[in-house]
C-alpha cells in the first residue's frame, strides 16, 4: 500500500508533458507512421484521427491500468490487444454515426488504431505498471502530442498542397497546388522536413549548450 | 467490384503498394529495412502471416455475418492475426535460430503490422471473393517485401556515403522512402483500371 501511495504521489507535470513533448510519438519516438502518413492530407482529417486515438489510448490505458494486477504476465499482451480491439470498434460506430463523410475520408484507418504502436506500446510501458490516475494523464499527453504531430503535418500538407487550412483558401485562385505533397510521397518528404528541423534545433541548442 | 485476379496483383505489387501508396506496415519498413539479409526474411514471413491472416479473416467474416455479429470483426480478426504470427514465430525459431536472433523485436511486431490488418479489413470492405482475397494478400505481401528489399538495398548503398550528420538517421530514411515512392507513382494506369 505504501509503495502504492507512493507512485501516487510521483505524479508531477512531467508525467504529462512527457508524451507532449520530450517523448513525442510523432517527431522524437516516430511511432505509429501509418496512421500518421496516411490521414494527414488535410488538417480536419489529421486532428479527427487524433482525437479518435487519444480517446482509445486514454481509455484503454485506464482499464489496462485498473486491471494490471490482475492479468497473468503471459497473456497481458493478448489481453491488451482485445481491450485496445473494443474501445476501437466503438470509435468506429461513434465515428460514423456523427459524420459518414469524415468516416469514409479516413476509411480503414479508423480500424487500424488498434495496431498503432503507440498504444501497445503505453499500455504495456507505462500504464501496466502505474497507478490509473498516473496512467491517464501520461496517455493524455501521449494522445495529445501525437495529435499535435499530426496537425503539424496535416496543416503542412494541405498548405503546400491544396492553398488551404481547415477547408479556407489561403492564397486566392492564383495559387497552383503543389499536388505532390497531397500523394503518398508527400507524406515522406514532409515527415523528413520536420524531423530534419527537429533534429537542426536540437543540434543548435547542443552547440549552445556546449559554448557556454 | 470485377477486377481479374492480374489486376489484383499488379494492384496491390505496384500501383497500390502497401507501403508506398498505402503507408501500411511503415514500422518494419523503417526498422529492419537496414540491412539485405534480414529485409528478405522478414518480408517473407510477412507475407506468409498475411496469407494465413487472409485466409483466416475470409472464414470468419463468412461465419460473423451469418450470426450478424459484425461487431465482432475487428477482435477477431486481431486474435486471428496474432496466433498465426505465433505459430511463424515457433517454426523460425526451431529451423532457423539464426535468423529468429536477427529479426528480434520485430518478429513479434508483424502483430502490430498494420499491412497485415490492412489486407484483412480491406478485402472485407471490398468484398473480394476466395480467389480475389489471395490473390490480394499475394499481391500485398509481395509488394510489402519488394518494398522492403529496395529500402534495404538503398541503405547499404547509403552506408558508404558521406551524409551531412544532421540528415542521418530516420529523416533520411523516410526522404529516401518519399522518393521510392515517387517512383512507384509512375506506374500508376498499369493494370488497366482506377
Amino acid at each position: 500500500m505504501s509503495l502504492k501511495k507512493e507512485a501516487d504521489e510521483g505524479i508531477t507535470f512531467d508525467t504529462f508533458m512527457e508524451g507532449v513533448w520530450r517523448q513525442n510519438p510523432v517527431f522524437v519516438m516516430v511511432l505509429g507512421m501509418c496512421p500518421t502518413l496516411a490521414v494527414t492530407v488535410s488538417a480536419v482529417n489529421a486532428v479527427s484521427m487524433g482525437v479518435a486515438t487519444l480517446f482509445v489510448l486514454v481509455s484503454s490505458c485506464l482499464l489496462v491500468s485498473l486491471i494490471r494486477n490482475l492479468v497473468p504476465k503471459e497473456v497481458r499482451i493478448a489481453t491488451y490487444i482485445v481491450i485496445i480491439a473494443t474501445f476501437v470498434t466503438l470509435v468506429d460506430y461513434i465515428i460514423q454515426a456523427v459524420s459518414l463523410s469524415l468516416y469514409e475520408a479516413l476509411g480503414a484507418f479508423i480500424q487500424l488504431i488498434v495496431v498503432n504502436c503507440i498504444i501497445l506500446g503505453r499500455a504495456e510501458a507505462h500504464a501496466s505498471k502505474n497507478p490509473p490516475l498516473k496512467a491517464v494523464i501520461n496517455a493524455m499527453g501521449m494522445g495529445i502530442g501525437f495529435t499535435i504531430g499530426l496537425l503539424a503535418l496535416g496543416a503542412t500538407r494541405e498548405i503546400l498542397g491544396a492553398g488551404k487550412l481547415f477547408g479556407f483558401s489561403l492564397f486566392g485562385e492564383h495559387f497552383q497546388p503543389w499536388v505532390v505533397m497531397v500523394l503518398p510521397p508527400g507524406g515522406f518528404f514532409v515527415l523528413g522536413g520536420w524531423l530534419l528541423l527537429f533534429s537542426h534545433m536540437r543540434s543548435r541548442s547542443e552547440k549552445g549548450a556546449a559554448h557556454e | 467490384m470485377n477486377e481479374s485476379l492480374s489486376q489484383i496483383f499488379i494492384a496491390t505489387l505496384l500501383t497500390n503498394n502497401f507501403v508506398l501508396a498505402m503507408f501500411l506496415g511503415l514500422c518494419p519498413f523503417l526498422g529492419v529495412s537496414g540491412r539485405l539479409g534480414t529485409a528478405l526474411p522478414m518480408g517473407i514471413a510477412t507475407t506468409f502471416v498475411m496469407l494465413v491472416a487472409s485466409l483466416c479473416a475470409y472464414g470468419l467474416n463468412l461465419l460473423l455475418s451469418a450470426f450478424h455479429l459484425d461487431f465482432l470483426r475487428l477482435i477477431s480478426y486481431i486474435v486471428v492475426i496474432a496466433s498465426s504470427v505465433q505459430l511463424v514465430e515457433m517454426v523460425m525459431k526451431k529451423y532457423s535460430p539464426a535468423l529468429f536472433r536477427a529479426l528480434g523485436i520485430y518478429l513479434p511486431l508483424i502483430t502490430t503490422n498494420c499491412a497485415v490488418l490492412g489486407v484483412a479489413l480491406f478485402q472485407t470492405a471490398r468484398d473480394y471473393d476466395f480467389a480475389q482475397s489471395l490473390t490480394f494478400s499475394l499481391g500485398g505481401g509481395a509488394g510489402f517485401t519488394l518494398a522492403l528489399v529496395l529500402m534495404a538495398s538503398l541503405r547499404e548503398r547509403l552506408q558508404l556515403a558521406n551524409v551531412p550528420t544532421l540528415v542521418q538517421g530516420t529523416a533520411l530514411s523516410l526522404i529516401l522512402a518519399g522518393l521510392l515512392s515517387l517512383t512507384f507513382m509512375g506506374f500508376a494506369g498499369l493494370g488497366g483500371g482506377e
